[in-house]
């Protein structure tokens, strides 16, 4: 009996990816070179956005008529009988290790590293991203051989889409048994798009060959550094830090102060640092503590007002990182609408503390605010009457101190930095935890509101519970807070740990 | 138009004798159906064959030119009926759906078809939705054939095999005078392979010669007594007349016939896959060369007798590989056996799964199963696994499901957007769904619908869900325009109507039925050149009964679909609602729109792109916009923000600026982070004088604020 095998490729793709481009063009490069090449696919709802394959096989027309048989190729992949699998993504790499089809004794891999999210890695309340090296790993193990870099972005810089790149990568890895040549006609054949693709098939031919580059997975921001301030009162900011405070935790500290520094002024970040003394103080040599601490108490002194967005939005630096993000190109004009919906309660928070508590509680000065802020706006910052109204806004960050929210948000913090202290007493790992809770409170309107409440939850139950709450079920209560919207997992939490109290309105 | 184009595909339909034809399965049905001369075809759209349906009207120059009618259905048993043009004339038809969806509304027509019988061949083709990538529920059109006795032909999964079943399925069903159903398989109808191409044949009898000569002849009417007669016809001689057509022109392959003294019998649709399996086993080779007997059941029902004998007898055991339950085959196999006192061991599902899709890896397991079972095949040492050095994660830890979900701008997310938003004002009502591109609701984020009956069944499915008057909540029903006008307007709407409901039903107006890959319908806006277009569904709706109708022109407007739904809810008027949320299927949309703004580009012509963005700097990183979206292009990325650690929403380039992010942002008080880009190619003179006088001012007051800042920098 003959021997020679079909040439088995599976591609995973998402739909409208281009998968089935690519498989077209696999199967006429077999076709137009000698091959009987079959090919198949379950397009279906996966069309709509959904995880897909495509299955290539070939045999060489020549050893078909000498043998004088027509070869029975199959419509799917057999797990341990592929040669190549493509993969359009990381994850649809770690799909295909799943299925079985890349084994160690013969699948060439070649996958993009870049992450297209699933719906469920989106839609968490925190983070719901899967872990990347921990796919590159189980990929790398399963392969033969696994080629891989950032598609994407290679396609991206030569004005392609990944299939190209793919398809370059494919013949960059030699493992058909077709010449460069041979491929680069096959994109000429298809007439669509042609330089472009011919461009991103040359990029991912040479990358497939090159040194795999470190891995970049994505990480987070890093912090910057302090480089050397002009001003005095910075200067001096930033030696009390470095004097006053353990090396392990200034990087944080410099950051914080950096925040609050942009946020208000250089006073501020002195109360910023006056606060963490406090905390060092208590801390007893607890490095987590401090720097978590200082973390999160950045964050919060910082918090989102309608000043901060509108500073942050009328920003040089912002316009020109839209400009790049749209990509506009040099003859083209761009505007900028922003989407605000200020309501009563933002507009009471934003004026002086007297006023703000007046307006909130009056008749119908409230009732005509209210409804003329039923809906949200649409503000164009980049013409010139959207601009002045937000710089406008943004010039009253010199009164921010005595507007409402900033007395409210100073006595969230004050009691929460005195709950951190209460725990510390108790034990410091539980302090760090408390120190942690501030993540739950963020967004706005809404969302900020919901953030609070379950802040606050936790807040009741740290009380409550005293010295018998282990740091552990403070974290457990956190990640509850941030499973669902609706607070489910949070009750059903609270209930397993005897801490169930009814749950505090919205404020 | 449909989501895709086979205008260049359709002209290997003129190949002629001889030549290779290079292409997709149902594009070589398509040909097979020409080259044997069939007279009318009919169908409806859906997956797997909905490419079929568009082949044939990309192809309607070739069908007029061999004088054949071709009809859009309205839905699957309209197609059915068409075929009632054979009954009683020498007309060759097809009509094609998909199954078992098809199959179940078209039986009512195929009954009383398969009843009957016909005169001239009648060819029903479905597309088998069984198995990965499905989205029906699981079930065999087996069953079909068997209770209405038609004949079932499951061809080999290769191009000249499903060629010819199709030709020779239209000569048994002449000879048999009984319907012929082919089934295809999902990945058969997308197979791409090759056959040698015949010429094209003009039917030998046309549509106009049955028109001007009608024929009639009450006996083939089912009616009593002739009903009778044709139960007695069906066994009596058309069985007998397709078992003998069968055997002569051997539609079913014996394969190494006497090589062993066990062996298979498989269905024809899934040889390839027990051939591959048994290659690998090395049983035998790439060209199908067996040491293994094989009988290869290219006509899955009637079962032939004395096929099943000749190839039983003399062997200690046969496997039978027999996708999907119950298992027909097998048990008519059995059945066979005893009677004829006959005592090779059957096996079938009691090696291979009872349920599911017999993919490589499960036929792989089975068959080996068999072969170790009678000594063939030693079993497999069982190696231990190496201790891993460095221990991983598991995967499925770090692969999540992607479920398909609505596309990038799609306008029918905004409308269960809005129903979330109403929900947290009103509370959860019970959502019967419907089945389209608007069942992606039921997933996340979304995770609206509570059940869905069928296509077009969405507000029948609420019909018992009605207390008007005695202050319950009342349900919602969701339907698309392709199921309005497939059954909705009269199971749903007209139903509703009539039984005094009090219910809302939302009518999602998108201009196509989109799930089916965007062909035109009724309601469609577009002009197509073969069909009528353009019939408002408002005004049918008004026209079978209901009063309470809203049509919601531009669905992004979430907070008007949200107003709209919370009157609809809580209106004091009684009677049905009607909720007709309009707007183009993105894909459509996009498809039409995206050639013309290249082609305005550059001709110097103004045009203005809209798109989204998110400030990651404001961006906090709950993610509420993305529950209430779930759009593609909607994402996230690792937060540039040192001090945070959840990531950021970010909007994608893949965004088409459908407007949704900002309209939600408003809506639900969300966040101020969104914005929306335009971005002005070949901008007009006033364009420039205007950008550059805000630039200048703009740009001092920018520079004042940053060199303050720059002053406390470090």
């Amino acid at each position: 009996m003959n021997s020679v095998q079909p040439i088995k490729i599976a591609i995973l793709a998402m739909g409208g990816e281009g998968g089935g481009v690519l498989a077209d063009w696999i199967v006429d490069l077999g076709e137009s070179n000698g091959y009987i090449a079959q090919t198949t696919s379950v397009p279906g709802v996966a069309q709509r956005t959904g995880a897909t394959i495509y299955y290539v096989e070939m045999y060489p027309r020549e050893q078909a008529e000498r043998d004088g048989g027509h070869p029975v190729l199959a419509l799917m992949p057999l797990p341990g009988d592929v040669d190549v699998v493509l993969a359009s993504e990381l994850m649809e790499a770690g799909r295909a290790v799943q299925r079985g089809l890349v084994t160690p004794d013969r699948t060439t891999l070649v996958a993009s590293t870049h992450r297209v999210y699933s719906i469920a890695e989106k839609i968490a309340l925190g983070d719901g991203r899967a872990d990347s090296k921990n796919l590159l790993a189980h990929a790398q193990s399963a392969a033969r051989r696994f080629v891989r870099f950032d598609m994407a972005q290679v396609a991206e810089d030569n004005g392609s889409v990944i299939s190209a790149v793919l398809f370059g990568a494919l013949a960059g890895t030699g493992v058909l048994p077709f010449s460069r040549a041979q491929f680069e006609s096959t994109i000429e054949r298809g007439g669509v798009g042609v330089k472009a693709s011919l461009r991103a098939f040359e990029a991912g031919f040479t990358q497939a060959n090159a040194p795999a580059a470190a891995d970049a997975t994505p990480v987070a921001a890093a912090l910057r550094p302090a480089g050397t301030p002009r001003d005095p009162e910075v200067r001096s900011l930033l030696a009390r830090i470095a004097k006053d405070f353990p090396p392990a935790a200034q990087p944080v500290l410099v950051e914080g102060a950096r925040r609050l520094v942009d946020y208000q002024d250089p006073d501020y970040a002195g109360l910023y640092l006056d606060r963490l003394a406090r905390i060092q103080q208590l801390s007893g040599g607890e490095v987590q503590l401090l720097t978590e601490t200082a973390r999160h108490l950045a964050l919060w002194m910082s918090y989102e007002d309608t000043v901060r967005v509108a500073e942050l939005k009328t920003r040089a630096s912002r316009f020109e990182r839209v400009s790049s993000e749209v990509h506009v190109q040099q003859d083209q004009l761009l505007d900028i609408n922003e989407y605000m919906h200020p309501r009563l309660q933002e507009i009471c928070d934003t004026l002086p503390a007297g006023l703000g508590r007046w307006l909130a509680s009056s008749g119908w000065p409230r009732r005509l605010v209210e409804r003329a802020t039923r809906k949200g706006r649409v503000v164009t910052t980049s013409s010139l009457g959207g601009f002045l109204l937000l710089y406008t806004l943004a010039g009253l960050k010199r009164w921010r101190r005595g507007s409402l929210r900033f007395q409210a948000e100073n006595q969230r913090i004050e009691t929460w930095l005195d709950r951190i202290a209460a725990a510390a007493a108790l034990n410091p790992q539980l302090a760090t935890e408390v120190a942690q809770c501030q993540r739950l409170v963020k967004g706005y309107g809404d969302t900020h509101e919901r953030g609070l409440r379950n802040y606050e939850t936790l807040m009741d139950a740290v009380q409550r519970a005293g010295a018998r709450l282990a740091p552990a079920s403070l974290r457990e209560l956190r990640d509850a807070a941030l499973a669902d919207e609706g607070g489910q997992q949070l009750r059903a939490a609270l209930e397993r740990l005897s801490l169930h109290a009814p749950l505090k309105q919205a404020a | 138009m449909a989501e895709r184009s086979f205008v260049e595909e359709v002209k290997k339909l003129r190949l002629g004798a001889g030549e290779t034809f290079r292409g997709e399965g149902i594009l070589a049905v398509t040909k097979a159906l020409l080259e044997s001369g069939v007279a009318y075809v009919a169908g409806y759209q859906g997956a797997p064959i909905s490419h079929l349906m568009d082949v044939l009207a990309d192809a309607q120059d070739i069908l007029a030119e061999q004088g054949i009618r071709f009809e859009n259905s309205a839905s699957e048993a309209t197609a059915a009926a068409t075929l009632a043009a054979s009954v009683n004339y020498p007309l060759r038809g097809a009509v094609t759906f998909k199954a078992t969806v098809g199959t179940n509304v078209a039986s009512d027509a195929l009954a009383n078809l398969a009843s009957g019988g016909v005169t001239g061949g009648a060819l029903v083709v479905v597309g088998e939705d069984y198995g990965e990538g499905s989205s029906i529920m699981q079930e065999r059109s087996h069953a079909f054939a068997m209770k209405s006795q038609i004949w079932l032909l499951d061809p080999r999964p290769t191009l000249s095999c499903i060629v010819q079943a199709v030709k020779q399925g239209f000569e048994l069903s002449e000879a048999s005078h009984t319907p012929v159903m082919l089934q295809l398989r999902i990945r058969a109808c997308h197979v791409h392979g090759e056959f040698t191409a015949s010429d094209n044949k003009r039917p030998s009898f046309t549509i106009g010669e049955a028109l001007d000569a009608p024929q009639r002849d009450v006996s083939r009417i089912v009616l009593p007594p002739a009903s009778f007669v044709h139960e007695q016809e069906k066994v009596r001689e058309r069985w007998p007349a397709a078992v003998k057509f069968i055997e002569e022109h051997a539609l079913n392959e014996f394969f190494a016939e006497g090589a062993d003294d066990i062996g298979i019998v498989v269905q024809g649709g899934n040889y390839n896959t027990t051939l591959r399996v048994l290659e690998r086993l090395g049983f035998a080779d790439v060209y199908g060369n067996s040491r293994i007997p094989l009988y290869c059941m290219n006509v899955a029902y009637p079962v032939i007798d004395s096929e099943v004998l000749r190839f039983c007898r003399g062997k200690r055991a046969v496997l039978m590989v027999e996708e999907g339950q119950p298992n027909f085959i097998e048990q008519n196999i059995a059945a066979i056996l005893r009677n004829a006192h006959v005592d090779t061991a059957l096996h079938g599902k009691d090696l291979l799964p009872v349920a599911g899709e017999y993919t490589t890896a499960e036929t792989l397991k089975g068959v080996r199963a068999f072969l170790e079972r009678y000594g063939r095949m030693q079993p497999e040492p069982v190696v231990a696994k190496p201790p891993k050095v460095i221990p991983l994660k598991p995967l499925a830890e770090s692969v999540s499901a992607r479920p398909p979900g609505f596309c990038t701008g799609c306008p029918e997310r905004p409308i269960f957007t809005a129903m979330k938003l109403v929900e947290r004002e009103l509370g959860e009502h019970h959502v019967s769904a419907d089945i389209g591109c608007h069942l992606f609701s039921i997933l996340p984020p979304f995770n609206l619908g509570n059940t869905t009956m069928g296509y077009g069944l969405g507000a029948a499915g609420a019909a018992a869900l009605n207390t008007p008057g005695a202050g319950h909540k009342r349900a919602i029903s969701v339907m698309g325009d392709g199921g309005f006008w497939h059954n909705g307007l009269t199971s749903g709407v007209a139903n509703a109507v009539f039984n005094r409901s009090d219910n809302l039903t939302i009518v999602v107006d998108n201009s196509y039925t989109s799930a089916t890959g965007g062909q035109d319908i009724l309601s469609s806006t577009a002009e197509n050149r073969s069909r009528s277009t353009g019939h408002a569904i408002e005004r049918a709706v008004r026209g079978v009964g209901v009063n309470w109708v809203r049509t919601m022109k531009r669905t992004y407007d979430v907070a008007g679909m949200r107003d709209a739904l919370r009157e609809a809810l809580t209106t004091k008027e009684q009677g049905p609602k009607v909720l007709i949320a309009q707007s183009e299927c993105m894909l459509n949309k996009q498809r039409r729109e995206k050639p013309l703004a290249r082609k305005a580009v550059a001709e110097g012509k103004r045009v203005v792109r809209e798109r989204f963005g998110v400030d990651s700097d404001t961006c906090t990183g709950d993610h509420s916009c993305i529950r209430l979206s779930g759009c593609p292009s909607l994402s996230v990325k690792p937060n540039p923000d040192p001090l945070r650690s959840d990531p950021v929403a970010t909007v994608l380039d893949s965004c088409v600026g459908c407007g949704l992010c900002g309209e939600v942002s408003h809506a639900a008080v969300l966040c101020p982070s969104f914005y929306k880009a335009q971005i002005t190619t070949n901008p007009t003179r006033w364009d420039r004088l205007r950008q550059r006088v805000s630039r200048a001012v703009i740009g001092r007051l920018q520079r004042r604020a940053a060199a303050r800042r720059e002053r406390y920098a470090f």
